[in-house]
């Protein structure tokens, strides 16, 4: 898949939702199209955050593996999502392990060569910043009602 | 033996006798009791409607009716078993003879919906409620826009009517998608809060009519995020939860500051409730 086609899968997405064109070569640039398996770890815990993906098929559970309790998922994530953001923030390593639930059809982009680009067009590092923070806040706020456990009647 | 008198002139305070014909375990607190008339049945109740339901000797709560078996008078009670009251009803062995009053409240008002995208979105024992909802939604299909129903539970031990979610979700007619809060690697399908559900579901928020049921906080957080989506609130109905006693709107223990839970709604269009949601203590 060419720079072009990434560029045109990117547009599509949520994440990059009214980019200026350029930004979008820019970034489809760091791009490249990935596959997973049902079951492949896409990622774990402690690795080096070099890359993160947005999803386009298939679903991801984000875990974490607890002694004696095993794997437990913490989300879940699905077409038109953004998986990681540990790529934006020192020192760059997985706090999660990320495992495919289904087939995966995913953009991987690089974010070492994101951050780059980033640092070299600081409007550019605004724009996704201001992206990314939003989806942060998002899962933040979803996180905040999974603690509350409204759920849970007192158990 | 002692034979039980038969009720007096029917009125609304004046429970009828049904009989449990029986139940089915749905999770480890929450069972649902398939209850048939001894006198005359009840009025067949709207999709939202509650009963009060006797557990003679014990106390009466109100329950959502969650189903019925058409033509012979059987309802269906989902119950969670919270207290004294609940844990005898959740108990009652076939056989056992209940005291219900009712139907009462409002419903979800499906005739208002037809012709327009309807997203039902349910919190744990918040499905209950919406099950005969769903069921009316999915029978006469061809009325409605598109139909989404959004399910989430504290974990897959704690959805209920599993199966009926199994049979809606085979459907290519509605979008039916559930996630839980907790779960670990063996559960393959969705994990976070039950908003997050929204975005993945396909409506046009314009016109949409949005039923929504689960614990307070959520139904607040729930709304929101439709608002947001731009869903009206106006379409926005949430069912509400208070302690209904008479059921009738005279007690006033259900008085919610100028509504009345029990007569007003239970289920309410959220503009109405919405400034009302946030009041501490009320």
């Amino acid at each position: 898949m060419n720079v072009r086609e990434i560029r045109d899968l990117l547009a599509a997405e949520p994440l990059f939702h009214d980019l200026d064109a350029d930004y979008l070569d820019l970034i489809a640039g760091c791009g490249t199209n990935v596959r997973f398996q049902a079951g492949t770890m896409i990622f774990r815990e402690g690795e080096p955050a070099d890359t993160f993906y947005v999803l386009r098929q298939g679903k991801v559970a984000l875990e974490i593996n607890v002694p004696e309790r095993g794997a437990l998922v913490v989300e879940t994530l699905g077409p038109g999502e953004v998986l990681g953001w540990s790529w934006l923030f020192p020192p760059y390593r997985w706090h999660f392990d990320a495992r495919a639930v289904t087939a995966v059809g995913a953009v991987a982009l690089d974010g070492a060569c994101l951050r780059g680009k980033c640092d070299e067009d600081t409007r550019l590092g605004y724009l996704l910043m201001q992206r990314f923070a939003r989806v942060s806040q998002e899962r933040l706020q979803a996180t905040r009602l999974q603690l509350l456990d409204v759920y849970g009647n007192g158990r | 033996m002692a034979t039980v008198a038969e009720p007096a002139a029917a009125g609304p305070m004046v429970p009828r006798r049904y009989r449990v014909r029986g139940s089915t375990v749905e999770t480890a607190d929450t069972t649902t009791i398939a209850l048939e008339p001894l006198d005359d049945p009840l009025p067949e109740p709207a999709p939202g409607q509650f009963h009060m339901l006797w557990a003679y000797g014990v106390g009466e709560v109100p329950i959502s009716v969650s189903g019925d078996r058409g033509s012979d008078g059987v309802l269906l009670h989902t119950i969670r078993s919270v207290g004294a009251v609940t844990a005898a009803l959740c108990g009652a062995a076939p056989g056992a003879v209940i005291g219900l009053r009712g139907p009462f409240g409002s419903s979800w008002g499906l005739d208002d919906a037809a012709g327009r995208d309807v997203v039902v979105l349910a919190g744990g024992i918040g499905l209950a409620p919406l099950r005969t909802a769903v069921a009316r939604l999915l029978a006469e299909r061809d009325r409605y826009g598109r139909v989404a129903v959004l399910v989430g539970a504290r974990s897959p031990a704690d959805l209920v009517f599993t199966r009926d979610l199994e049979r809606w979700r085979g459907r290519f007619d509605a979008d039916v998608e559930i996630t839980v809060d907790h779960a670990d690697a063996g559960w393959h399908g969705d994990v976070g809060v039950v908003t997050r559900l929204l975005p993945r579901a396909t409506f046009d928020p314009a016109g949409t009519v949005a039923l929504v049921c689960g614990p307070e906080v959520m139904m607040r957080f729930a709304s929101e995020a439709l608002v947001d989506m731009g869903v009206e609130r106006r379409r926005i109905r949430v069912a509400m939860e208070r302690n209904m006693k008479c059921a009738i709107g005279h007690c006033g223990h259900c008085q919610l500051q100028h509504l009345f839970v029990c007569k007003d709604g239970s289920v309410l269009a959220y503009e109405r409730v919405a400034p009302l949601l946030g009041v501490r203590e009320l």
